[in-house]
């Protein structure tokens, strides 16, 4: 089995102990090569998604037949898709169109009911402990120890990654300052931050592990214009220092397009469609006509448009 | 990586839930002093039936009762309320995301439960010595310590297998835990020797692991017996935890699997 948290090194408080506000990008590639010679990972492909569903009974349905279930409907209905290593994929989608559950699924919270889903060529349902040890997730409800501080929540989850706390308070402090968040305030308990000084820690929380793979579902919602333009930053940094790849929602559709590589619509458990954020403005455009990601999501979610696919 | 890295690691995490569960217990200070009294208190009352009685080994027997119980519920609570707990923080999804084995989790809140748990019954064990004025030089320590140690195992495998319930069904789940813990308490002779329970409650004192916890340490405290006199009821509580932890774990892990199936896991978002 292979380790890339606790090393030699680490437990000296050796090299690792300078890298203070970067990203570890020695100890990802090993863990990816350490994934090839398992014979998993094929060096360029980070997710792939097959024919993934997930039913869940319905909310206001009427229970029926001998064991009294619900009856139930699709949250995510045949869903395809890949992503390359050091991508950054976006998901854009109504509320209620499957996002979360499919980042749950690939955070092995949620088991598929049909479909395959491989983490670097680690399927999530046959080997989920190894696919725990190359993601991180960021919530949208930044999941803390409320009455501990900052720092207290932080340093739990440097042990729960294998880092050795010292380190891990190098990394996070040079991350948090990164995005505008001075470190004394890790002192205060969590509850007494806002919600946007929650995100930013759970973003560095995340971060700090530098995992292979980052689930980043909806991370900048609740951030004031600036602090966004901070993470987002960070998110790109992520990808060019650590060679992370990023699976990102969001309801910012600026965000999606200045972020995103190529971002897929998700619309009532369907993965509608998949392009770069020009392509996608392409067609959502007509001849000579300059469409904007807003355009693209209102057209690719719209009555109109979905009638049309189903119909012709 | 080596076995050696990987244990070391395990460990460490391990080590983390403790330390947080720690870090908890301080912030709420004032609720520990509330509740430490509130046991001692209660610890106290009960060893003054004994006095009433002008019986000074009764006075002994009710506290050996009342320090052991307020132990071995300590013990079973933390563990199994461990992901309840989580759940009500938020921070389930979180915790069962990270790369960490469920079994060093749940040992890691065992940890705590135990060495929590002795603090406590330590505590309310010296306040009950001072207080009654109680001699424990005829005591056998060795013995007492041994079933102190042999019966944390059975509790455990009990609190992993309810750990699980509330991923299940949120409440009912903790409601099934309580009531469970209730009935322990009635059949296994926390105040009164278990022949004193009606006849149709008897088959249960046989089956619940506190019965032969109590008596081990009555007998050892008591009457200073040697390991060689209790060896029946250590074994009982050997074999049960040897039982009890692994099909304790086996639960958790189904009932886990079956949360993921059906998404129970997700609180909001
Ligand atoms: N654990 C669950 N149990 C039952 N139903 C669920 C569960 N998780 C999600 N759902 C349902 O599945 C559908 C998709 O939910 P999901 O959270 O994936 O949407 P989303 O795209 O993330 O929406 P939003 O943009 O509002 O965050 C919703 O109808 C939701 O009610
Ligand atoms: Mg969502």
């Amino acid at each position: 089995m292979n380790d890339k948290r606790v090393t030699n090194d680490d437990l000296k408080g050796g090299p690792a102990m300078e890298s203070a506000g970067t990203l570890d990008r020695v100890n990802l590639d090993r863990e990816l090569e350490l994934l090839a010679a398992d014979g998993f990972y094929d060096g360029k492909r980070a997710l792939r998604v097959e024919g993934l569903t997930k039913r869940f009974p319905q909310p206001e349905g009427k229970r029926r037949g001998f064991w009294r279930r619900r009856p139930r409907f699709a949250a995510l209905a045949g869903v395809t898709f890949a992503v390359e290593k050091n991508e950054i994929f976006g998901l854009i989608g109504m509320n209620g169109s499957g996002k979360s559950t499919l980042i749950r699924i690939l955070s092995t919270l949620l088991a598929p009911d049909e479909g395959e889903v491989e983490v670097f060529g680690v399927d999530v349902t046959r080997n989920p402990a190894r696919v725990r040890e190359l993601i991180n997730r960021v919530a949208v409800d930044a999941a803390f120890f409320k009455v501990l501080s900052g720092s207290e929540n932080l340093r739990y989850a440097s042990r729960l990654y294998g880092l050795w706390p010292q380190e891990a308070r190098g990394r996070y402090n040079g991350l948090l300052r990164r995005i505008g968040f001075e470190p004394k305030r890790l002192k205060d308990q969590v509850k007494s931050l806002s919600r946007g000084e929650r995100q930013k820690v759970a973003v560095v929380r995340a971060f700090m592990s530098t995992p292979a793979l980052l689930l980043l579902d909806e991370p900048t919602t609740g951030l004031d214009p600036r602090s966004k333009r901070e993470v987002q930053r960070l998110i790109r940094d992520m990808r060019a220092e650590a060679g992370t790849t990023v699976l990102l929602t969001t309801h910012d559709m600026e965000e999606a397009e200045r972020l995103c590589d190529r971002i897929g619509i998700l619309h009532e458990g369907r993965l509608i469609t998949v392009g770069t954020p020009a392509e996608l403005e392409r067609r959502a455009g007509g001849p000579g006509e300059a469409a904007t990601m807003e355009d693209v999501f209102l057209k690719f979610t719209g009555a109109e448009w979905l009638a049309d696919e189903n119909g012709g | 990586m080596s076995i050696n890295v990987r244990a070391l690691r395990e460990f460490w995490c391990s080590v983390g839930f403790a330390e947080r569960n720690f870090m908890l217990v301080k912030r709420y200070a004032g609720w520990e002093a509330v509740f430490l009294t509130y046991t001692i208190v209660s610890a106290l009352t009960i060893g003054l039936i004994g006095v009433a009685t002008g019986d000074q080994r009764l006075v002994l027997y009710l506290v050996i009762g009342a320090v052991l119980w307020g132990y071995l519920s300590i013990l079973f609570h933390e563990v199994s309320e461990c992901i309840a707990w989580e759940r009500w923080e938020g921070t389930l999804e979180y915790t069962f995301m990270a790369p960490v084995k469920r079994f060093t989790q749940l040992m890691g809140n065992a940890l705590y439960a135990i060495t929590y748990g002795l603090v406590r019954a330590g505590v309310q064990l010296l306040v009950c010595a001072l207080f009654f004025g109680i001699s424990l030089a005829g005591g056998n320590f060795l013995t007492a310590a041994v079933v102190l140690v042999v019966s944390s195992l059975p509790f455990l495998g009990m609190g992993l297998a309810c750990a699980v319930l509330p991923l299940l069904s949120r409440e009912r789940g903790s409601q099934a835990t309580h009531i469970f813990q209730a009935l322990i308490l009635l059949v296994s002779g926390v105040y009164y020797d278990v022949t004193v329970l009606p006849s149709w409650l008897q088959p249960l004192s046989v089956v619940s692991p506190a019965t032969y916890t109590l008596r081990a340490m009555r007998a050892a405290v008591l009457d200073g017996v040697g390991l060689a006199d209790v060896t029946t009821e250590l074994w009982i509580l050997v074999v049960s935890g040897v039982v009890l932890i692994p099909a304790g774990f086996a639960c958790f892990v189904l009932g886990e699997r079956w949360a993921k199936k059906t998404g129970k896991l997700k609180i909001e978002g």
